[in-house]
């Protein structure tokens, strides 16, 4: 089945990360992600901008658009992976195997209900 | 990543929290620092051991905190302690309710206080910003040396004084109303700008060296705009200094010299920076509270939506000057414009444009670079010739004077085909 895999970390950590950190923890997870693509088990991955640049549609009547990320958290939603794991103990290996190229912050696992595959680009 | 890179970028990101609450806490700028240096030394040995503590900025103001009260009573047995400097011996509890009291209302102005004093009206803006980059992002003494291309020595003598001025002079620490803070606010956008600019205007020689304060410049930014979210000139700020340092690995060719926008390769710009520069601008401009940041945002954004050069569209961006010439009038600004009316109506207006700001730019390296561009494309190359050796004669750095030579080669090179021909 379908797992997310929920990146919480504190962005004004991440954020201090010098380039060259930034580049090699990058390097680290493209290697993770090489393998799981080759296995066949790696979705869409995203990166999202830090949260300064997040704005939240609160669904009132009428709905009302506030500057900033949904909720104001110690760390903070950057990225996600969507991924195909059989069993909740696999799930966790795969976010293991990410944490160990990523280290710092915490991985929210969460099964997929409902998922429409990818038909955008950047 | 080692312990040692992790626990410092969690030093680094903790540092203005940290170190504003103690400001407020100690009302002195050397014994804060002191204490958060103590603070960060304690941290070094016991995060890797027992883990980083779950709100880093907390920890570091508590440990700082009774730090710095031992070491006042072991001085000074009769010294008076600040008031309510009860030490807290369970650090665990205390933490918490520590963490609670601080994200309340009382973080937010600990750092706006602990970037406005380094922008006091008595510094110059030099000393500004070199005591910017030491309080506030901790960068040391001989990073931000060498970023200004000056001695250590300078350096530290720069920063020393400027220190000494703002122990003589009144730092507010009470609570600012809302027009206090929106001044302060104000102040501090500038000297970030003002970084930014530093590290923006270096030439290709000393780019590399002075990126770093265009980098220093964005957190600040960004950290700025995280504690007032929904400023539209705030996000004006970061999407202005995002934008235009997206296009920084494009500006210099590989013998250094400056590469101006129409000839840079678009396909070194940086597109995370891009992306988020756009949504910021796009943010702020719902807000419909227009402002000098956003508007030049809003112009850099028009260059960075352009995918060639000729997509450009100069009539909005001639209008988007036009509102700051308005808001901000200024000949520079003046200037500026003219590069987009010469795209729009061509180079006989925008010389037109510029004639009146002769006197007034009369020491500017750019008013004579873009005159004698314009002049070129007139065809009065021998006017040109003059301005653009004025341009060289006022350069500030060696791309500037390579870029100008490059014209002139260029009207040498004509002119000698010319005669050939004749």
């Amino acid at each position: 089945m379908l797992y997310a895999i929920l990146c919480y970390h504190d962005e004004a950590v991440t954020g201090a990360w010098s380039k060259d950190e930034d580049d090699a923890v990058m390097a680290r997870l493209a290697v993770v992600h090489g393998r799981l693509a080759v296995q066949g088990r790696l979705g869409p991955v995203a990166r999202l901008l830090p949260t300064t640049a997040a704005t939240t549609l609160r669904k009132d009547d009428p709905p009302i658009v506030l500057d900033g990320p949904f909720a104001e958290t110690k760390e903070q939603l950057l990225g996600f992976y969507v991924v195909q794991a059989v069993s909740l103990d696999d799930a966790l290996s795969i976010a293991r195997e990410l944490g160990e190229a990523n280290p710092g912050g915490a991985y929210e696992i969460r099964p997929i209900g409902t998922f429409h595959g990818n038909t955008v680009t950047p | 990543m080692s312990d040692l890179a992790w626990i410092e970028a969690a030093l680094t990101s903790a540092r203005p929290q940290a170190l504003g609450a103690l400001l407020r806490y100690f009302r002195n700028l050397d014994t804060a620092e002191e204490a958060f240096q103590n603070a960060c030394l304690r941290a070094l040995k016991s995060w890797p051991q027992n883990g980083p503590p779950r709100d880093a900025a907390a920890w570091l103001i508590m440990v700082g905190r009774n730090v710095a009260i031992d070491d006042i009573r072991k001085t000074s047995r009769h010294a008076p302690l600040p008031e309510d400097a009860a030490e807290i011996s369970d650090l665990d509890d205390a933490e918490d309710q520590l963490a609670e009291r601080l994200d309340g209302s009382h973080y937010r102005d600990d750092i706006l206080r602990l970037l406005f004093i380094c922008c006091h009206p008595q510094l110059p803006a030099t000393q500004q910003i070199a005591l910017a980059l030491r309080i506030v992002s901790g960068l040391s003494v001989k990073q931000i040396a060498r970023a200004f291309l000056v001695s250590d020595a300078a350096m530290e003598q720069r920063i020393t004084r400027a220190k000494s001025a703002i122990a003589k002079a009144e730092v507010p620490f009470e609570t600012p109303g809302a027009p206090e803070r929106a001044e302060r606010l104000a102040a501090v956008a500038a000297m970030i700008y003002l970084i930014f600019n530093e590290g923006y205007s270096a030439g290709g020689d000393s780019a590399d060296v002075r990126a770093p304060l265009c980098e220093e410049a964005i957190r600040l930014a960004r950290l700025l705009l995280k504690l007032f979210p929904a400023e539209p000139e705030i996000m004006g700020l970061a999407a202005l200094l995002l934008l235009q340092h997206a296009r920084s690995a494009a500006r210099f060719d590989a013998a250094g010299a400056l590469v101006l926008l129409d000839e840079q390769d678009r396909s070194h710009w940086n597109g995370a920076m891009i992306a988020e520069g756009l949504a910021l601008i796009d943010k702020a401009m719902r807000h419909r509270r227009t402002g000098a940041y956003q508007i030049q945002a809003a112009i850099a954004a028009l260059h960075a939506r352009a995918a060639e050069p000729e997509d450009t569209d100069w009539l909005q961006i001639d209008l988007l000057y036009g509102s700051l010439e308005i808001l901000q009038p200024s000949p520079v600004v003046t200037l500026n414009r003219s590069v987009a009316v010469s795209k729009v109506r061509g180079a006989q207006a925008a010389l037109d444009m510029i004639a009146p700001l002769a006197e007034r730019l009369s020491n500017y390296f750019h008013f004579f670079g873009v005159q004698g561009a314009y002049l070129m494309q007139l065809g009065r190359n021998d006017d040109a010739r003059i301005s653009f050796n004025r341009a060289i004669a006022l350069a500030h750095t060696s791309a500037e004077a390579a870029h100008i030579r490059m014209h002139l080669d260029r009207l040498m090179e004509e002119s000698k085909s010319g005669c050939r021909m004749g």
